[in-house]
């Protein structure tokens, strides 16, 4: 970074913003018509990714170049740390929403429907059913497919959660590296937390397959299926737009593009990163555990 | 206070032409387009109400099937709180927050700009949805209302699939909005304009977003459930899968009650610039306004299910949600009371921004009071989805929000524009609107309590007086919109030139920067941050 300027950078007009705004909307109406059984949706959905692949491609392009050229100064770094604080709060709500709704489901709807409490009225539509987590066997099971096993807090997950939480180990032994100025020990840190990250990508996968095939729990076996699939899927998502952040930070950290006092871009995703790691943890002890 | 708006010589004026409107990073720009995307999707919703109103006008069908009906109190209701209110807030937001506190921009003018292209696409997606029905296989209309309830929701055809994406759309633009909003209010304030300098609307949108950012993705986790409720097999919402439709109703309103203070903040924040202003005194009691407002963000958060007496909760919850309501009442007391007393003995005048103010204290009140009245909960069990609902929360949202954003225009269009507005139209504006929201729903409390119930396509015939008095009252409101339609042409077009301070009352009380500006003010305003003392 050669000089830093006094004042606050605004952009010149630019032209990735729209191009966002309607790679979303080819995405999603691409989705709808794919869910709805029209084919040509599958292409149309593609077509939206590549939009928004080459969107940040650009986008991105042009925030590092402008950072090297040093239009930023310390004002617009605090400006991104703290969209980028906020947007990390916004997605503690989102999980939110899904662990609070376990916690609803387990403790509150499912015992009324195994005729708990003085609601408990259900217990005159489905007399036989008796509530305990998880509730392999459901109310009415004739539109599900009902699981034989449930998931347990050994094997795989248990492995993933030693994977994820090194894997917050060997960021913050990068971020270490970055600070006291070692460029080596900044790309090694990154590099075995992208691995850790692909890992774990990998053995959801794997487990996922497990689960479906020789478990029978899916999606559509009732409401189980259901929690479990909606929020290891999400956290896997994420996991997945987490690594693929580590790997540009990788390509930029080999770059050398990140100085002790100017690399915001890696803390930001290693934020995430540890973001995504807490979230794992409640899982794991929500989910998997109790 | 002094500043010194230096013109920097890197940057030049306007970029001319297409680039200048669609790739905008120029908070004063993105701000016009919120406000006339705002201004638009108003005629298209009050559309839709013209349509219910023509509707119910006698009892019988007269021009809409049941479905389309639905539909249309749907969208009606989608389109005024999501494509007119929150953008024309966030315009204001956009125009004026740098203003304020001195800033040179949005602290992140390209994200800024994404938030707006957000909107144009999902009105599209919003619109399609309305035209699901006569796709081949696109099943029934969106008839579930705005609050989109399991199992009808997951029972509508492909239209659906439609509103919840668009719901996706708008609920990113708004995270990313307010996200925006926030950082520029903490980070982007000029030397020395310290919090408790901050103009009142700063204040109300700091809150705002906050509420955005907590309560927008819990809205989104929810009709993602639904969606996959709808084609992947999930049981979210389905009982017999160990599921429950009340979880959906509880996931709604978590973000559905927040989302009125959402509508309301901003125009408390306009208040808070206008009554000053035109009564010429400070603000009565800024800071203990600026403590009630926090309460009521905080209390606003944990009061959601008073929305859900009728579906069977515990009576110790049910107990909670309505001392938890009823406790609201005390913020929202204060701040009216504070607007009160700040017009106590002030030199008063009332121009068209002030006329509104007042209505707003008046008529908000009103809400407030129908509002204590519905949180009790045995009483609420004979209102739950009459007209009286209606009535209530249209008197909260119509003057609560949308008369805030008239005031709000007619008090800055000035700025924005350079020209005063015709101040004659002005009041006849707000005379007209004001008599016929009334007409309106004033009837609909009678009409409620006589236990009309709502979102229904047809009613007895014992109602039809309040019909008829309340759907005259409907078309005259909608047709006032076309004299404020005209009154922005002229205004953008031409008219008595404002000065930099139009008002002479506007640095009473604790104004921004923005009145040290000329009017309109330069593209490029503050590169240098301003000293305030």
């Amino acid at each position: 970074m050669s000089t830093t300027s006094d004042h606050y950078y605004v952009p010149e007009p630019s032209r990735w913003p729209i191009i966002g705004a309607s790679g979303v909307f080819i995405i999603l109406f691409g989705l709808i018509l794919w869910m709805n059984g029209v084919n040509a949706g599958m292409w149309i959905t593609a077509l939206g990714m590549v939009w928004i692949a080459y969107l940040f491609k650009g986008w991105f392009g042009e925030v590092i170049s402008e950072n090297l050229s040093g239009d930023y100064n310390e004002q617009v770094d605090r400006s991104f740390r703290q969209g980028m604080f906020w947007f990390i709060t916004s997605e503690v709500f989102f999980f939110l929403t899904f662990f609070g709704c376990l916690y609803y489901l387990r403790n509150i709807t499912l015992p009324y429907l195994g005729g708990e409490g003085y609601l408990g009225a259900s217990h005159m539509l489905w007399e036989n059913f008796t509530y305990s987590w998880p509730p392999l066997s459901l109310p009415d099971g004739s539109g599900y497919v009902e699981a034989k096993h449930a998931m347990g807090p050994g094997g795989i997950p248990l492995i993933n959660t030693i994977i994820l939480l090194s894997s917050g180990a060997t960021l913050t032994w990068a971020h270490w590296g970055l600070k006291k100025e070692s460029n080596r020990q900044l790309v090694l840190g990154l590099l075995f937390t992208v691995i850790l990250g692909v890992s774990f990508f990998i053995l959801q996968a794997y487990e996922y397959g497990h689960a479906y095939t020789e478990m029978n729990l899916r999606l559509d076996s009732g409401i189980y299926g259901s929690t479990f699939y909606m929020l290891t899927g999400f956290h896997g998502l994420h996991v997945t737009i987490g690594t693929i952040m580590l790997i540009v930070m990788l390509g930029r950290a080999m770059k050398k593009h990140f100085t002790v006092h100017n690399h915001f871009a890696f803390e930001g995703v290693a934020w995430y990163w540890h973001f995504v790691d807490v979230v794992w943890i409640a899982l794991y002890i929500f989910v998997y555990w109790l | 206070m002094t500043t010194a708006v230096a013109h920097d010589d890197h940057h030049h004026g306007a970029p001319s032409g297409i680039k200048r409107w669609l790739f905008s990073t120029n908070h004063k720009d993105i701000g016009t387009m919120y406000l006339i995307f705002a201004l638009v999707m108003l005629f298209l919703g009050g559309g839709a109400a013209m349509l219910i109103r023509a509707e119910l006008y006698m009892p019988g069908l007269q021009i809409l099937d049941p479905d389309t009906y639905n539909n249309m109190v749907t969208n009606h209701a989608l389109i005024m709180v999501f494509g007119v209110v929150m953008p024309a807030a966030a315009g204001m937001a956009n125009w004026m927050i740098p203003m304020m506190i001195g800033a040179p921009d949005m602290a992140l003018p390209r994200l800024n700009n994404l938030s707006f292209w957000l909107l144009p696409f999902g009105a599209a997606m919003l619109i399609i949805s309305m035209f699901a029905p006569y796709f081949p296989g696109g099943g029934t209309a969106v008839n579930t209302g705005w609050t989109l309830y399991p199992p009808l929701s997951i029972q509508a055809g492909m239209g659906m699939d439609f509103t919840i994406f668009t719901i996706h759309i708008l609920g990113i633009s708004s995270i990313l909005a307010s996200i925006n909003i926030v950082t520029t209010i903490v980070n982007m304030r000029a030397p020395g304009m310290s919090w408790f300098k901050l103009p009142l609307f700063v204040w109300a949108w700091l809150l705002t977003g906050l509420l955005l950012i907590m309560v927008m993705p819990v809205l989104a986790g929810g009709v993602t459930m639904l969606l996959f409720d709808r084609h992947f097999g999930t049981a979210f919402f389905d009982a017999a899968g160990g599921g429950d439709p009340v979880l959906f109703q509880h996931l709604f309103w978590f973000f559905g009650h927040p989302e009125v203070y959402v509508l309301l903040l901003p125009s408390i924040g306009i208040l808070g610039m206008v009554v000053p202003t035109f009564s010429r005194k400070p603000l009565f009691a800024y800071k203990p306004l600026v403590y009630s407002m926090m309460c009521l963000t905080a209390l606003g958060m944990v009061v959601w299910a008073h929305h859900q007496y009728t579906v069977g909760m515990s009576q110790t919850v049910t107990t909670y949600f309505m001392i938890g309501t009823i406790l609201i009442s005390i913020p929202v007391g204060y701040m009216l009371f504070s607007f009160i007393f700040t017009m106590w003995r002030g030199s008063m005048s009332f121009e068209t921004p002030m006329l509104f103010a007042v209505a707003i204290v008046l008529m908000f009140s009103f809400a407030g009071v129908t509002g204590v009245m519905l949180a009790v909960v045995p009483a609420d069990l004979q209102y739950h989805d009459t007209y009286f609902v209606v009535a209530h929360f249209h008197y909260a949202l119509i003057p609560g929000a949308l008369f805030g954003i008239y005031a709000g225009t007619f008090y800055w269009l000035p700025k924005w524009t350079g020209h005063m507005y015709n101040e004659r139209l002005g009041k006849i504006f707000f005379w007209w609107t004001t008599i016929s929201f009334n007409m309106t729903f004033f009837v609909q409390h009678f009409s409620g309590l006589a236990g009309m119930p709502r979102r229904i396509v047809d009613y007895s015939p014992i109602y039809m007086e309040f019909n008829v008095i309340s759907s005259i009252g409907a078309f005259a409101f909608g047709l006032s919109h076309l004299l404020f339609l005209y009154i922005i042409i002229q205004t953008v077009r031409g008219g008595k030139k404002a000065g930099d301070k139009p008002w002479d009352g506007a640095q009473v009380g604790t104004p921004g920067l923005e009145w040290t500006l000329s009017s309109p003010p330069p593209f490029h305003s503050f590169e240098t941050p301003p000293l305030v003392k």
